[in-house]
């Protein structure tokens, strides 16, 4: 057994650089800052003595900007912030969702908004997550809630980036950060390599619907040059003001991925066969949600939890059939109610969906679920 | 001269991209020139060369050179770049950014960029002007000149980007005009050849904007005040050198490249695993 297979005493934060290792990172560019930093450290480490590159830079725009200008030229890589950090990186993850360049971000969230709470958990970032960059666009954002799925979410988010070209964010919160659990990391399953295009160079167009939702990216310096921007372009990535050049290319980079929902979504479910009452939880709620289902259940209510590991695109097939499934639905988050709105507009008015709230740095308690359960 | 030309042919993206988006008799289109000319007298390989630029009028010149191009967003090209350069280190990476875009909003990221030292080619088309965005002040706005944002007189005081990049450790630095087009063809060659962080500063003309503001309505009055502005920097000192801006090479020193050092720091890591 490889060494890093054998079971050990693991944090979140260093389960997500053992999943980006695994997952085949040749770049990772940072800037310090909480809760996030352990994932510099550990690549700062790891990543030279397998000859890929570390860099720190000099905030996260540059971070963010690297990580891109890196992935154009075939790397596989990531940046890891927080809060202040995330911020400041929206207007360059949009550069990459227009210019589709795969990417993975990471945002252990702190309390916000500004500086917050530095290193106290918070998920205030979700609808961020989402919507922080300007502009229409789509977005893949995956959620891990113990230390295993920190590991097989980053592994995943590396195959989703590549496989969509879209930057995929990874939202974690502090509690899952900073986490220790036993873990056996098991080798990926898949690396999804950078599929090349079987045309020759001049019939080559990175941006060409007729060659799919997901037109092959050639990496740069492999002898197919083509034009890359953050303006609407052409199939041939240059500048574009016609409408109908712009048209198909806007459909399609939405397209790409809700055509591929059902690849992209991941929801797990526990106890839900006879469940009357839906716990809808993501991150460290999962595990309060868990622990509140148990007690539940203990008292013979049929309390069942659905956990959201594909944040956005939001699992809206799934949460719908809540609202012919069970009696009540309840969200508990760590912040003034963001994912709780979804499921309201998912479930549109069929059931109660009712959200638990707690900010100020602090976890949501099983007994404030409970209570819920009693309303 | 003949035989140049065609070579220079060789480098442009000719379907469909000329005319330019730059206004008639733009200093970019010149500068565009003398990188293309330095490129031909290198005999760079297409596939070897990629051009990353900012946002602004100057950052618009990926289009038509048939290199890897990436047009990115204000400001951040030379950190786009730094990836891209450390991604495929055996690419010539030029980075095309006007005044704004490197001084001003990507500020940070030229100084880090010169004080990291990784081999790149930054040429900044400094025109003293936002171009693109109708001739607001700039970080390179001389005082007392007129802006569109500074209709009574520009009251801040300029940077020097030339010597705020040697003060920052860049590799070489040179400066230049685009009246002084041979000059300038050699100085991006002698930049593109340089191991380690190069800074080119072109003055150029925006004569539509700046000029129009500041009694220059054309190109040609432009070319005259940089041809009647500057000396070489050999001369600064002797001729009535005051109030005039040195051309030519600033600097030009061995100092450590990143990416050799990163090389030699991945040894050790290897070592120690
Ligand atoms: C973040 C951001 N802020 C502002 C702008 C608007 N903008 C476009 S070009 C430009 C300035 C261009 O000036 P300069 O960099 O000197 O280039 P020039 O057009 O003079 O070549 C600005 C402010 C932008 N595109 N992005
Ligand atoms: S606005 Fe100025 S810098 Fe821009 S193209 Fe016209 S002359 Fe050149
Ligand atoms: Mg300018």
């Amino acid at each position: 057994m490889p060494d890093n297979q054998k079971p050990r005493l693991m944090q979140g934060n260093e389960a997500v650089a053992e999943g980006a290792l695994a997952a085949g990172i040749g770049f990772y560019a940072g800037y310090p800052i909480s809760p996030a930093n352990e994932i510099s450290s550990i690549l700062s480490a790891r990543l030279p003595r397998k000859g890929g590159i570390f860099l720190q830079m000099e905030d996260e725009i540059a971070s963010i900007a690297a990580v891109i200008g890196a992935s154009l030229g075939g790397a596989r890589a990531a940046t890891a912030t927080s809060g202040p950090g995330f911020s400041l990186m929206q207007e360059n993850i949009g550069y990459a969702v227009a210019a589709e360049i795969p990417c993975v971000v990471i945002n252990v969230q702190r309390a916000g908004p500004s500086t917050g709470q530095p290193t106290s958990p918070s998920q205030g970032d979700v609808m961020q997550s989402r919507w922080g960059t300007h502009g229409d666009h789509p977005i893949i954002v995956l959620c891990p809630s113990s230390v295993i799925e920190c590991y097989l979410i980053t592994l995943r988010a590396f195959n989703l980036a590549e496989k969509y070209r879209i930057p995929v964010i990874i939202l974690m919160d502090e509690v899952v950060g900073h986490l220790r659990e036993r873990v056996e990391l098991p080798p990926p399953e898949e690396v999804v390599a950078r599929p090349k295009p079987t045309v020759p160079p001049e019939w080559y167009f990175p941006y060409d619907e007729a060659a799919g939702l997901v037109p092959p990216l050639v990496s740069f310096g492999e002898g197919y040059r083509y034009h890359v921007t953050g303006l609407y372009h052409d199939i041939a990535g240059f500048p574009t003001q016609r409408e109908d050049e712009i048209e198909p290319w806007f459909e399609r980079l939405f397209e790409k991925i809700e055509a591929n929902r059902e690849d992209i979504i991941q929801v797990d479910e526990e106890a839900m066969e006879d469940a009357e009452v839906a716990l809808v939880a993501y991150g460290a709620p999962v595990r309060s949600a868990r622990h509140a289902l148990r007690l539940a259940r203990e008292e013979g209510k049929a309390v069942g939890l659905i956990k959201l590991l594909t944040l956005w695109p939001f699992p809206e097939a799934r949460i719908a059939k809540l609202g012919h499934q069970v009696k009540k639905i309840i969200v508990p988050e760590m912040n003034r109610g963001q994912m709780v709105l979804e499921v309201q507009r998912v479930v549109a008015g069929r059931r109660p969906v009712i959200g638990v709230n707690r900010v100020g740095g602090q976890m949501v308690s099983p007994y404030q679920i409970l209570e819920l359960l009693e309303a | 001269m003949e035989h140049k030309r065609a070579e220079e042919h060789h480098y442009l993206r000719t379907q469909k991209k000329f005319p330019t988006v730059w206004c008639p008799g733009c200093g970019i289109g010149i500068v565009l020139g003398g990188i293309i000319r330095a490129v031909a007298d290198l005999r760079l390989d297409k596939d070897k060369v990629a051009m990353v630029s900012g946002i602004g009028c100057t950052g618009r010149m990926p289009v038509y050179v048939d290199f890897y191009g990436m047009h990115t967003t204000h400001g951040r090209a030379l950190a786009y770049a730094t990836g891209l350069k450390l991604a495929r280190p055996e690419l010539t990476v030029l980075v095309v950014m006007g005044d704004g875009d490197a001084l001003a909003i990507g500020g940070n990221h030229f100084i880090h960029a010169a004080r990291r030292n990784l081999d790149l080619t930054a040429i900044v088309v400094n025109n003293c002007v936002y171009g693109m965005t109708g001739g607001q002040y700039s970080p390179a706005t001389p005082t007392s000149a007129i802006a569109t944002t500074a209709p009574y007189g520009h009251i801040e005081q300029p940077f020097d980007i030339a010597n705020l990049a040697v003060a920052a450790g860049a590799s070489l630095v040179a400066r230049t005009t685009v009246y002084h087009a041979l000059e300038m063809e050699r100085l991006i060659g002698r930049a593109i050849q340089k191991k380690g962080f190069s800074v080119v500063e072109i003055l150029s003309n925006c004569h539509i904007h700046y000029g129009k503001m500041n009694r220059m309505s054309t190109a040609v009055e432009m070319l005259r005040w940089f041809r009647d502005k500057t000396v070489p920097i050999a001369s600064l000192q002797k001729e009535q050198g005051a109030g005039k801006i040195g051309r030519g090479m600033l600097v030009d020193r061995e100092l450590p490249e990143y990416y050799e050092a990163y090389q030699k720091l991945v040894q050790v890591a290897q070592k120690g695993a």
